[in-house]
């Protein structure tokens, strides 16, 4: 393979996977993620989650204390009385994710026996899984892959022949790629997760799995233990991309070809015309992605070769090598990828390559764009409906948005020669 | 501050901090902190080790005059003791070792150890053996008083501007500003702290323990008022100019350089009087707020709390004065209780009280942190002084409805757009207290249960003729009338007759 696989530890700014709760409670209105940490685990989500928190709150925090600390025994008691009573207040709650944290894992608090014991006590009124989103096992979008590996056990079992798409996506993005799948000829395609967490999918040897999402590891071994067969494919981000997910699913169902090109082909052909203002912007500028989310391959590979982009570095917080192996396959010869971080480090190569555009996180973003250098950050494309061919567009002008406005605003706002007055 | 960097252990995914100085407060830099980032895999390793590493390669980087090293949450499980190890690895600049208990105490203590450790490590060996200042020293020496400013930092409420305040304040007195700490402080200007004839203590949930350091080792004393409102700036001015032996400023100072008090004293404001509002912040906050609302806008205060346990002794005493018990909780849902509970027509908190108001429908504006984007404003805006007076006027005055949409709405409850709760000067149909009822009949259909009470079709039409903003009130007050007199029903009558018995 042609791209060139390197590896970088030190200090690292990425979020921990506590940050999935955001995303995913959304996803699952009837669920609700009970963390089990400090005061810094809930002002995290606090701030992540900003305005939402006080609507409808459908997440929160037991707050580990100094007695818990001290006694293993009182802090499985007190879980208890917080999810009871949290129980209590909210009888609409079908599912209860413990979550765990960094300072859960360090005392070694035993979630998995505790979510199994609520689930004695309250039996079959909720269901209590547990999953750790500590920043010490997992960066940011891992959390979604601890979640719904979490789920496993509670999928029923089928052996009928199903398309499972696995991996959060939007409604809309949801929907349309389940119409798009149907127009092709297969008949049943679910989702995982649901959109109601009592509505899980049923799993076993006659589903086939698309991967939404490129960080979903340890789900797919799920998956596959359970007898699913999970397919190797690129991930549906641009309008290449999505197109190979798509047919690689349709190969697999055996769809005669040329209907698939007849569904297809013209959604490619408007995804270019989408594809092309945006296009004219990107192309042949240079670009660096640091760590995040594991998207960053898939978004390198269509920002080069969909949107004429050059790469210069690609970080990514783990590289998972068999699920991305279509992927690096994409990339031109030579495309730097690199595992894990130094972020000085990274800084420093950031400003000697003095790259045109820089796709990072908010901790960095500002203080970047000071330095003169463009960026995008980066949590956005995990909160955007970014999948599949008709969203190419919406895609490329996720990246294409920062250089217009630099090259809109930047006259009036550095101007470089003196405008004489101008006298009547 | 500048040219102080900080060394924090803690895991992977702590950097999340980073977003509330490059996001909120916008700043265009990174923080300068470094965070050891363990992993799962490092905690079988030498964690000790990637400390001593990561102090070594921030030191190397950025050079800085000092160092502060600390834990977070997670790290104090560990116990590497990153202090320690980082005192022991002979670094030419100081080292500042942080115990922040995580456990037991929360930011602003934080905030309030790390500036006294700093200053105390720091100034440690300037301390004289007996502490004896003059703060009139300037006389002899022929030169202006100067006065340090304690307290302001990022992330605290409105910081920027108020320093620009009180310096414009006092340099106008004929005082200088020595040092502002710790915000833009470097480790030359925590040196020359002792210098000052007088410390300004602004936020005491930063400053005070400093304070009263240097107030105890060298003799500095330093002022109490916040100067917050126009009473309180004014108080503020005699305090600092008695304790500097200077002639104390004229009393009708703020009257003419504040437009607080005309726009407030003029006919356009009359309707404020006696409008119920609730208070809820950070100490200092929460104080400066109930002293404007009860004596500067003629407001009633009908709460007053504080999450600030520290400053609970003085937000009680405040609370007292008012007639009021006082709350001090950090539990938001307690602060929601509170307030659905004195019905007011005006909440003045924090970003949480403001999503607590939305649901009940009530009017709010923010006084004090946790904060959001938006309370970092591009304009000049602060809270302190003459201007911030002026701010404050605007800024709390701005959600209420304004008075003459308020009659009509009392006269004519039958408009297709101005409807029941609208704020046309907000711009939006439905306005903020449009919802109004939903929680409040809630909350009676559990008390009907409860206590057996039930309104009566007439009784409830009536009741929806009183003005949204106190009807919450009125409603209140005629079911503890009803219940005093042992009616069952509440018709348009009982309603009446409650009324009276209450303004008697
Ligand atoms: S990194 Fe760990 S301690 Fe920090 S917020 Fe995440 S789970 Fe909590
Ligand atoms: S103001 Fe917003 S971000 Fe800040 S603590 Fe409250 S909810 Fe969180």
């Amino acid at each position: 393979m042609g791209a060139n696989l390197q590896k970088e530890s030190g200090p690292r700014e990425v979020f921990c996977g506590l940050t999935s709760i955001v995303w995913l409670h959304r996803r699952m209105p009837d669920a609700f993620f009970l963390v089990v940490g400090s005061r810094t685990c809930a002002h995290l989500i606090q701030s992540a989650a900003g305005v939402m928190i006080f609507a409808e709150p459908r997440f929160g925090t037991a707050i580990l204390s100094e007695r818990d600390l001290a006694g293993l025994a009182d802090a499985h008691d007190e879980l208890d009385r917080v999810a009871k009573e949290l129980l209590q207040r909210r009888p609409e709650i079908r599912t209860l994710f413990l979550v765990g944290s960094c300072p859960s894992e360090v005392i070694k608090l035993d979630l998995a026996r505790a979510a199994e014991r609520l689930n004695d006590e309250l039996h079959g009124r909720v269901r209590v899984v547990n999953y750790s989103g500590s920043g010490i096992e997992t960066t940011f979008t891992d959390g979604e892959d601890g979640a719904l590996t979490a789920l496993g056990p509670l999928l029923p079992s089928t052996d009928e022949r199903q398309l499972l798409l696995v991996g959060t996506l939007a409604d809309a993005v949801e929907d349309r790629l389940i119409h798009l799948f149907t127009r092709l000829g297969i008949q049943t395609v679910r989702s995982l997760p649901p959109r109601q967490s009592t509505e899980l999918p049923p799993v076993g040897p006659g589903t086939t799995v698309l991967l939404t999402q490129p960080f979903l590891s340890n789900t797919a071994r799920m998956l596959r233990d359970r007898g699913a067969r999970v397919l190797s494919a690129p991930f549906p981000l641009g309008a290449e991309g999505s197109r190979r997910w798509m047919e690689t699913a349709c190969r697999d169902f055996n769809l005669p070809a040329d209907r698939v090109a007849e569904v297809l082909d013209p959604l490619e052909r408007r995804a270019h015309q989408a594809l092309a203002p945006h296009r004219q912007i990107l192309q042949g500028k240079r670009i660096v992605l640091l760590p995040e989310s594991q998207l960053e391959l898939s978004l390198a590979r269509f920002l080069q070769r969909e949107c004429g982009m050059e790469l210069v570095e690609v970080g990514t917080p783990y590289l998972n090598r068999e699920l991305m192996a279509e992927e690096l396959a994409l990339l031109p010869e030579g495309t730097t990828v690199m595992e894990g971080q130094h972020v000085d480090r990274q800084l420093d190569r950031v400003r000697d390559s003095h790259p045109d555009l820089v796709v990072c996180g908010m901790g960095l973003a500002n203080p970047l764009e000071a330095e003169g250098i463009t960026t995008k950050w980066s949590i956005e494309l995990v909160f955007s409906p970014i999948h599949g061919i008709d969203q190419a567009g919406d895609l490329a002008e996720l990246f294409s948005r920062p250089l217009r406005r630099r090259q809109r605003i930047e006259p009036a706002l550095h101007p470089t020669t003196l405008h004489p007055t101008v006298h009547a | 501050m500048r040219g102080v960097h900080y060394v924090l252990h803690a895991p992977q995914g702590d950097t999340y901090a980073d977003l509330l100085f490059t996001m909120i407060e916008r700043r265009g830099e990174r923080p300068p902190v470094t965070y050891t980032t363990f992993q799962a895999r490092d905690l079988g390793g030498d964690t000790a080790e990637l400390v001593k590493r990561t102090v070594r390669e921030a030191a190397e980087r950025f050079q800085p005059e000092a160092l502060l090293v600390g834990e977070s949450c997670t790290a104090e499980l560990i116990q590497d003791q990153p202090g320690a190890l980082a005192q022991g690895m002979n670094l030419t600049m100081p080292v500042v070792p942080l115990e922040l208990p995580a456990y037991s105490k929360k930011e602003n203590w934080g905030a309030s150890e790390t500036l006294y450790q700093l200053i105390r490590n720091l100034l440690k060996p300037q301390v004289p053996d007996q502490p004896q200042h003059d703060t009139q020293a300037w006389k002899a020496e022929g030169r202006r008083p100067r006065v340090n400013l304690l307290g302001p930092s990022l992330l605290g409420f409105r910081c920027r501007d108020d320093v620009l305040e009180v310096q414009r304040l006092l340099t106008v007195h004929g005082v200088d500003v020595g040092v502002v700490a710790p915000l833009g402080a470097s480790v030359n200007d925590i040196q020359r702290l002792p210098q000052a004839d007088l410390n300004v203590c602004l936020y005491p949930e930063i400053a005070e323990s400093s304070c009263s350091w240097m107030e105890r080792n060298f003799g500095i004393p330093f002022t109490r008022t916040v100067p917050i409102g126009v009473g309180a700036t004014h108080s503020f001015l005699v305090e600092v100019h008695t304790l500097l032996g200077l002639e104390p400023p004229a009393a009708d100072e703020g009257y003419q350089r504040s437009r607080l008090p005309w726009y407030s004293e003029s006919v356009d404001s009359t309707y404020l009087t006696g409008k119920r509002v609730f208070i809820f912040g950070d100490g200092t906050h929460a104080i400066a707020a109930a002293r404007i609302c009860q004596e500067e806008l003629g407001f009633e205060v009908v709460g007053l709390g504080t999450y600030s346990r520290e400053m609970a002794r003085a937000v009680r005493a405040a609370a007292k004065q008012l007639g009021l018990e006082a709350l001090i909780t950090d539990d938001y849902l307690e602060v929601e209780a509170a307030m659905a509970e004195t019905a007011p027509e005006l909440v003045l908190g924090t970003q949480m009280e403001r999503h607590s108001a939305k649901r009940l429908g009530l009017p709010c504006a923010v006084i004090s942190t946790p904060m959001h984007v938006q309370d970092v404003p591009a304009r000049t805006s602060p809270q302190m002084g003459w201007e911030g007076a002026n701010v404050i006027f605007d800024a709390w005055v701005h959600p209420l409805m304004m008075g003459l949409e308020e009659h009509l709405i009392g006269m004519f409850r039958h408009d297709f757009e101005f409807v029941d709760g609208h704020q046309s000067h907000l711009g939006h149909s439905g306005g903020s207290g449009a919802d109004t009822e939903s929680p409040t009949t809630s909350n009676t259909d559990q008390a009907k249960t409860a206590t057996g009470l039930a309104w009566t079709a007439d009784g409830e039409a009536e009741l929806r003729k009183i003005p949204f903003f106190v009807r919450g009130k009125v409603r209140r007050n005629t079911e503890t009338y009803a219940r005093e007199k042992g009616h069952l029903e509440i018709s348009s009558e009982t309603l009446y007759d409650a009324k009276a018995h209450f303004k008697a």
